[in-house]
């Protein structure tokens, strides 16, 4: 079926008829390039969303007392919240749905030094669990862990920044800084993709923290608690106990709205993954009826180069041709069109993604590398020999129920 | 002698919306392997419908066809392409080469069908060719040929897949005298070669060129025949 031939056929008959080809192979090539665009727009839309949580995890509940604003058994309203080691122990010890934990302490601009240089930067009281709701990445050295928070060790985690600033191209880790008159071993430095923020960050325990610059006190500041692989609605129901129970034994009102403020990244998360999903089902509707009146238009085009083909076709049959060869020849003919039209509106579309993504300024909201994977691309030319095939079966139908005599008669 | 063409009983008729046309009324006849023949008859007698019946490119209603002793009947289209490719060639009044293609494609076409090789193809289209005075034209396209020389440019693609028969409706019918009669030349040689040649035309002086002359009037065929 696929020899010389035919395709000689077609190529004769495609240079023959140069405009018809093109205008049939553009509706084609049209739909592809707006499916591949618009499939490109929504991955970046996606990756845009998906970026905006790149500092948090999505599966994570952050804790913030805030300031309680009703009275409540004998508590005066106006009264700042603070939570306790207590209370954070309590939690974890209470509810196995959480998997990870971090109570975690803000020291602003404290002067650090190592050798002669020295700068100012935020210190985070944290424990070992703030890593995985930070998605904090390890360069060199360790994270904090259990030990550090249990012995209070003075260990400190520079972020990338920090050590860039103090050390330079000298290894960090091993070293001591000094940290407002107090010595802390480095341990490690790290990375976060998704803010500079914590690039500039150094971590110690907060154990060590609270007794260093909080003078032994048991108060923190804030505390988040990630949700391993619960569902959305067993972490909604998750971060609602923790709610009342927190409000119970923080003496807040339970109506009190801004003693406590709970904010569930899982819910932030499956609202965009909701609209995300939206979008992509949009996306592909659309592109699908593009590339359906692109098939009609090919079907159509077909069923005209049939017609005036039919005289050509009544030749071919009486000198042998059989059904099969006629469908096969106007197949083909359909097949090849289709195929590499939608390959070139394939290619233009990846080209015009690259080119905005080159251009894209760096950090635009809601927008992040568009473009598409192989398995689109695959699947867009399957989608394209499919389409083919579709809109030349019914043109080569005809043409196979062409009678010779009919043909051939003359006019 | 070998009977190539056996018919009996011959009926067709055709549909006109509520109106039954009947144009075979019963047609008996048999032509015999290596004659020279030509049917005539006034337009409407039937001719080109009983050519194109012995051509496989129609089929009969009612009686038997046997085609070099084969019954032609029921027939499947692939079938009948086979036996159309195998055992008869065509030529028609209107040539009917495809526009797009040199005289050496369109004269190797039929063996395409045969899966002939391209090479092997060409090789004994220019043969062909040869034959009936147009190797030099090969590389030419049907318009810019003459009338009498896509003519023979038909008649070689009907020889090159060495048919039984040639069928031929009305081959000199849009071509001078001068030009039918190198035709009828050639016609004439391929009979001498063995090959049954029937011509369909409404030419006293074609049919008189031909071995026997076969007249059908409203659907049969004129008792006694000329021989």
């Amino acid at each position: 079926m696929f020899d010389l031939d035919n395709w000689q056929e077609i190529f004769i008959t495609i240079r023959k008829n140069k405009l018809r080809t093109f205008l049939t192979g553009f509706s084609v090539g049209w739909g592809i390039f707006m499916l591949i665009i618009l499939l490109g727009s929504g991955r970046g839309i996606f990756n845009g969303v998906e970026a905006m949580f790149d500092n948090e995890a999505i599966n994570s509940i952050q804790i913030r007392p805030g300031t309680a604003t009703m009275e409540y058994k004998g508590f005066k309203a106006g009264r700042r919240v603070r939570m306790q080691n207590s209370d954070y122990d309590y939690l974890i010890a209470t509810y196995p749905g959480i998997d990870k934990s971090s109570a975690f302490d803000y020291f602003w601009g404290q002067g650090i030094s190592y050798k002669a240089e020295t700068g100012n930067y935020t210190i985070r009281g944290v424990h070992p669990g703030y890593s995985d709701f930070a998605k904090t990445i390890v360069l060199e050295g360790r994270f904090l862990n259990d030990l550090d928070i249990s012995e209070k060790r003075k260990s400190a985690v520079l972020g990338k920044l920090v050590v860039q600033d103090l050390f330079g191209r000298e290894p960090a880790v091993g070293k001591y800084i000094n940290v407002s008159g107090v010595p802390f071993k480095v341990i490690g430095v790290t990375d976060d993709k998704g803010s500079e923020w914590e690039q500039r960050a150094v971590f110690i325990p907060i154990s060590a923290a609270q007794a260093i610059f909080r003078g032994g006190s048991q108060e923190f500041g804030r505390m988040t608690v990630t949700t391993g692989d619960l569902s959305l609605s067993e972490a909604v129901e998750l971060a609602d106990k923790i709610e009342r129970d927190l409000k119970d034994r923080l003496m807040i009102d339970p109506r009190d709205q801004r003693g406590i403020n709970i904010r569930n990244n899982n819910v932030e998360f499956a609202k965009y993954a909701n609209v995300m999903k939206g979008i992509d089902a949009f996306v592909w509707v659309i592109g699908i009826f593009t590339i359906i009146a692109g098939i009609v238009g090919v079907s159509n085009i077909m069923m005209i180069v049939v017609k005036e083909r039919t005289k050509e076709i009544g030749i071919r049959k009486a000198l042998g041709a059989t059904p099969f060869s006629i469908i096969a020849l106007i197949l083909q003919e359909s097949i090849f069109i289709t195929a590499v039209s939608g390959y070139i509106g394939l290619l233009l579309g990846i080209g015009l993604l690259e080119l905005v993504n080159t251009f894209l300024p760096e950090g635009t909201p809601f927008f992040k590398n568009p473009g598409v994977d192989v398995n689109i691309a695959v699947y867009a030319t399957l989608l394209l020999i499919f389409a083919g095939s579709l809109a030349g079966f019914f043109p080569a139908r005809k043409a196979a129920s062409i009678r010779p005599i009919v043909a051939l008669r003359d006019e | 002698m070998n009977e190539m063409i056996k018919i009996s009983e011959l009926n067709k008729s055709y549909q006109m919306g509520s109106n039954s046309l009947h144009v075979l009324k019963g047609i008996d006849l048999t032509i015999n392997e290596g004659e020279f023949v030509s049917i005539m008859g006034s337009s409407g007698s039937g001719k080109s419908t009983l050519l194109n019946i012995l051509g496989l490119l129609d089929e009969h209603d009612t009686g038997s066809y046997y085609l070099n002793n084969v019954l032609m009947k029921g027939l499947s289209e692939s079938k009948s392409a086979y036996y159309r490719n195998q055992f008869i060639g065509f030529v028609f009044q209107s040539f009917n080469l495809i526009s797009f293609k040199n005289a050496m494609e369109n004269v190797a076409l039929p063996l395409y069908y045969q899966k002939v090789p391209r090479k092997k193809r060409n090789e004994l289209a220019l043969e062909y060719l040869e034959k009936v005075g147009l190797k030099d034209w090969a590389e030419h396209l049907p318009n810019e040929l003459s009338g009498g020389q896509k003519q023979r440019v038909a008649i070689a693609r009907a020889l090159i897949s060495k048919p039984k028969i040639i069928l031929a409706d009305e081959p000199t019918g849009a071509l001078d005298s001068v030009t039918s009669e190198e035709v009828m030349n050639i016609f004439k040689d391929i009979n001498k070669e063995g090959i049954t040649v029937i011509i369909v035309t409404h030419e006293n002086e074609i049919s008189a060129l031909t071995d026997r002359i076969i007249r059908l009037r409203d659907g049969l065929i004129e008792q006694p025949e000329y021989v």
